[in-house]
């Protein structure tokens, strides 16, 4: 199955278009841009699993035996803001989006090729304030950043931490305002916008919320910085504050972040079960509305994380049926997926693997969400493990799935060569089982009334957090592998052909890996998205 | 639905009124869960199988989904959540209401919350800390607030919880059913010690309430502590009862809209009392001077409460003289009219209350 890579004339291409470290980090391609990021991402979201990996340790007791409490604290506000700044809002857009959006629409380039380049640089100066905090002594604030703890009793960097993000969330503002204005201004002839592939429809909704939301958050943590640094009362009572504007303002940016890491999963898992079945996704115009509809009504559900933080009961009732509202659009995408499959021509190469896995993990995630929407239910459930297990089944589940769905798919798009099929199937299954393992006992914890954060807890929890933590060590397991093979692949692989998965979209039509410019000459679209009947010979792998 | 203590729990012991109502609910999600989530599962994995690629096999031909049949799919697979989602929001909904309306003779109880441990104030003087009784199958209110940061106050058994807040009042009411020790936790990440920010709720039989009571503390009832702390701090120099004084009379005004200087009315509640000790100026009652000096940093968070039901004490809007132990129905919900008045400093001793 792998062979030797053949002595090939070595042909022109982005990757060796120039050499040098300068050439690297003075880049305007796209392509090396999504390199960049594709390593930097990886780091962040190494460091936060090693985090990951000490609470589950720690919670295998239920005594406090590994860590000292404040340790423990900081370990698990560390992991949160890792993953959630640094690893799960950039992950998909800013490695995949940015490689392949201009190729998807027959572009060279995004529009601002030079902010793109800044946007990379802004992301490293807000990662490397995180680092300081971390290699400071750590903040123990959880990465809420809730008042009056974070502003007045935090003893952690707490300043330095909101600078980071604060920082960060300029990068995310930067790439959403080049998507939008790249799908706008720089289609192919011929592309209109229901001939875009449903990864863009789903980029685009992504970046309206990037733009939109991001600010929010932005100032919401200058403020803390702001209050903290300079006692000016926003939200502690003591400088006459209102505590409970915080949160108003956190939620309003970080509800719809969780559609900034979901929708692009969303769109990945489009491609692939569309290109795996080797069929039209079933109700396109659904699929590409649903992402609008998601990034649209994101906005209006923040106050679902209130219900018992002293919200006014209509305001309650307001934000629960919103929040039912919402789920539409997932359950519409879910049932169209499976639609797909349908008289199709499933084949089960990694990526499918991973799209169904995702699948599978999402609709438990969306529908355990829905509880969580319910007022009578979520008071009995907030602030408990049950939040943790459904938003891990949302964010890893569906964000990290989709992310390693579309890093299979795309690899060989993007290095020209292929990965071991037998070594990146068993991890494919090593994820969904060790992640299911791993946080679905988390569900029946939390309807037992555990509290999230809890460094020790009462013995009668621990059976549920051993099954957990074992699950956790499989999934590290079916984690580590693709890192191994994946480095492997790049000087060992098999070569990979232009179009090895048998897709239809603009970016398989070119070089792998694409040459400088992305295409010879920019194409010209003459049908609709995901026409198979262009693809009568599809090249089986593996 | 509770299960045989001991054995393996999927579900907390049923403990309050409440308890049934949300485990009934629970159980209905899980079953429309559990069926949608089957059925993806047996959809990915049947089509899976019986589509699967075989070699020779040519282009699948496309299906049509802008026909009427994919429109009908579309429709379907939209309407039918929605409306199953529509039941649980309604059923929710309901349960919250319940929830966030206290009966109008529960039993008060003062929780404050401060990093990392419970005070239990009970109105007949007792005090505890981490621990709190009550008696079955008796309505109880827990008016609730916070010396430094957000705690919330859960108890799984019962079902329920609420943010406990600085610098204003939140409520949480609850009838415990069965007799039995429940944990406490804090559910709101408060710091170090979040964890240890535990404690234990004992409801006991009526009779053994009565007994644990009567072996509590010896300091007289709330009320009464805090009317020698009004005595204490000279209210009752300007609040004289008869209305004459230079500030308002207070005997039969808990509850009551009154007028303020700048045109607008408020209704006297805990935060109203508690934002006028500490903050006079900021709402002054219309005909009267500015002239109450601030009692900011002379009085604890515990004194306060007992200052506010010292002057519950003195009759409420019904124009009874109510029991300390209840609270007007017509009291608004208080986690609305919550008002901003800044927390006592967390160290301050209260002075006065000492020397009693």
């Amino acid at each position: 199955m792998i062979t030797a890579s053949p002595p090939v004339k070595e042909t022109k291409n982005y990757l060796n278009h120039e050499r040098g470290i300068k050439s690297w980090l003075l880049t305007g391609d796209h392509k090396r841009i999504a390199i960049l990021y594709l390593i930097s991402v990886t780091l962040f979201f190494a460091l936060g699993g090693v985090f990951a990996s000490l609470i589950r340790l720690e919670l295998s007791t239920p005594a406090g035996d590994l860590l000292e409490s404040n340790q423990y604290n900081k370990v698990f506000t560390m992991h949160g803001i890792l993953m959630v700044f640094f690893f799960l809002i950039p992950s998909i857009p800013a490695t995949l989006g940015n490689f392949l959006i201009p190729m998807m629409i027959g572009a060279k380039d995004l529009a601002f090729p030079k902010i793109n380049l800044l946007s990379w640089y802004i992301y490293v100066v807000g990662g490397i304030f995180t680092l300081y905090v971390l290699l400071t002594g750590g903040v123990d604030t959880g990465w809420t950043f809730y008042t009056p703890f974070s502003t007045s009793y935090s003893n952690g960097y707490v300043i330095a931490a909101g600078l980071g993000i604060f920082i960060n969330g300029f990068s995310s503002i930067l790439t959403g305002l080049n998507f939008i204005v790249t799908i706008h201004r720089m289609r192919a002839p011929g592309l209109t916008w229901f001939r875009l592939p449903l990864f863009v429809w789903a980029h685009y909704a992504t970046s309206a919320i990037m733009i939109l939301g991001t600010p929010v958050v932005a100032v919401t943590l200058f403020l803390v910085v702001l209050e903290r640094g300079f006692h000016i009362g926003f939200f502690d009572p003591a400088y006459g504050g209102d505590p409970v504007l915080f949160q108003h303002l956190f939620w309003f940016y970080s509800h719809p972040a969780v559609y900034i890491m979901i929708l692009p999963s969303m769109g990945v898992i489009s491609e692939v079960i569309s290109t795996f079945s080797s069929k039209k996704p079933f109700g396109y115009t659904f699929i590409a509305f649903s992402s609008v509809a998601i990034a649209v009504f994101g906005f209006l559900v923040w106050g679902h994380h209130l219900f018992v933080a002293g919200q006014s009961i209509y305001a309650g009732l307001v934000f629960s049926i919103l929040s039912y509202v919402v789920a539409i659009p997932s359950a519409i995408k879910v049932f169209n997926w499976a639609a797909t499959m349908y008289k199709g021509k499933v084949r089960l190469e990694t990526p499918m693997l991973y799209a169904l896995g995702f699948i599978g993990l999402f609709t438990v995630g969306g529908l355990t969400g829905i509880f969580l929407s319910s007022l009578g239910m979520d008071v009995h459930l907030t602030d408990t493990y049950f939040v943790v297990a459904h938003f891990h089944y949302v964010m890893v589940g569906g964000a990290l799935l989709g992310y390693l769905c579309g890093i299979h798919f795309w690899w060989p798009k993007i290095f020209g060569r292929m990965y071991s099929q037998v070594w990146s199937k068993v991890s494919a299954v090593l994820v969904f089982v060790g992640f299911n393992l791993t946080f679905f006992p988390q569900f029946l914890l939390g309807y037992m009334g555990m509290p999230r954060r809890y460094h020790v807890y009462p013995p009668e929890f621990q059976v549920f957090n051993v099954l957990s933590s074992a699950g956790a060590s499989v999934l590290a397991l079916g984690l580590i592998l693709p890192a191994i093979y994946l480095t492997w692949s790049l000087k060992h692989g098999e070569i990979a052909s232009e179009n090895p998965w048998g897709a239809t979209g603009l970016e398989w039509q070119t070089a792998s890996p694409p040459i400088m410019e992305n295409f010879e000459v920019t194409p010209v679209v003459t049908t609709e998205a995901y026409d198979y009947s262009t693809q009568q010979e599809v090249v089986h792998v593996g | 639905m509770t299960m045989e203590p001991k054995s393996f729990q999927l579900f907390p012991e049923s403990a309050s009124n409440f308890a049934p109502s949300v485990d009934g609910l629970y159980t209905y999600m899980v079953v429309v869960s559990a069926f949608f989530s089957l059925l993806v599962a047996f959809l990915i994995v049947y089509f899976a199988i019986k589509y699967r690629a075989k070699p020779g096999q040519g282009v699948p031909p496309p299906i049509n989904d802008h026909s009427i049949g994919g429109m009908i799919l579309e429709i379907t697979w939209s309407v039918i959540p929605l409306g199953l989602s529509l039941v649980m929001f309604a059923w929710g909904a309901s349960i919250m209401f319940h929830e966030s309306r206290p009966p109008a003779d529960a039993l008060n109880i003062y929780v404050t919350g401060k990093r990392w441990m419970w005070k239990i104030q009970h109105m007949e003087g007792a005090r505890e800390i981490n621990e709190l009784h009550v008696p079955v199958d008796q309505d109880i209110r827990l008016t609730m607030t916070s010396e430094d940061v957000i705690h919330d106050f859960y108890v799984p058994a019962f079902r329920t919880k609420a943010d406990v807040l600085p610098g204003r009042y939140t409520t949480e009411w609850f009838r415990p059913t069965k007799v039995g020790d429940y944990h406490i936790f804090c559910a709101e990440y408060c710091g170090t010690k979040h964890s240890g920010m535990i404690g234990t709720v004992h409801v006991m039989t009526q009779p053994d309430y009565q007994t644990w009571l009567a072996h509590g503390s010896g300091e007289g009832s709330l009320s009464e502590q805090g009317e020698s702390l009004f005595n204490q701090l000279g209210c009752g120099n300007c609040h004289v009862k008869d209305g004459h004084g230079r500030a308002p009379n207070l005997y039969g005004a808990y509850g009551t809209k009154v007028d303020l200087s700048d045109g607008s009315s408020v209704r006297i509640d805990e935060s109203y009392i508690r934002e006028s000790v500490l903050y006079p100026q900021a709402k002054i009652v219309a005909g009267y001077d500015r002239i109450m000096p601030t009692f900011k940093g002379l009085i604890s968070d515990e004194g306060m409460l007992k200052l506010i039901e010292y002057i519950k004490s003195l009759g409420n809007a019904n124009g009874a003289n109510a029991p300390s132990r209840t609270l007007g129905s017509e009291q608004p919900d208080i986690q609305k009219s919550g008002t901003m008045a800044a927390p006592m400093s967390e160290t301050k001793p209260a002075a006065t209350e000492k020397k009693q």
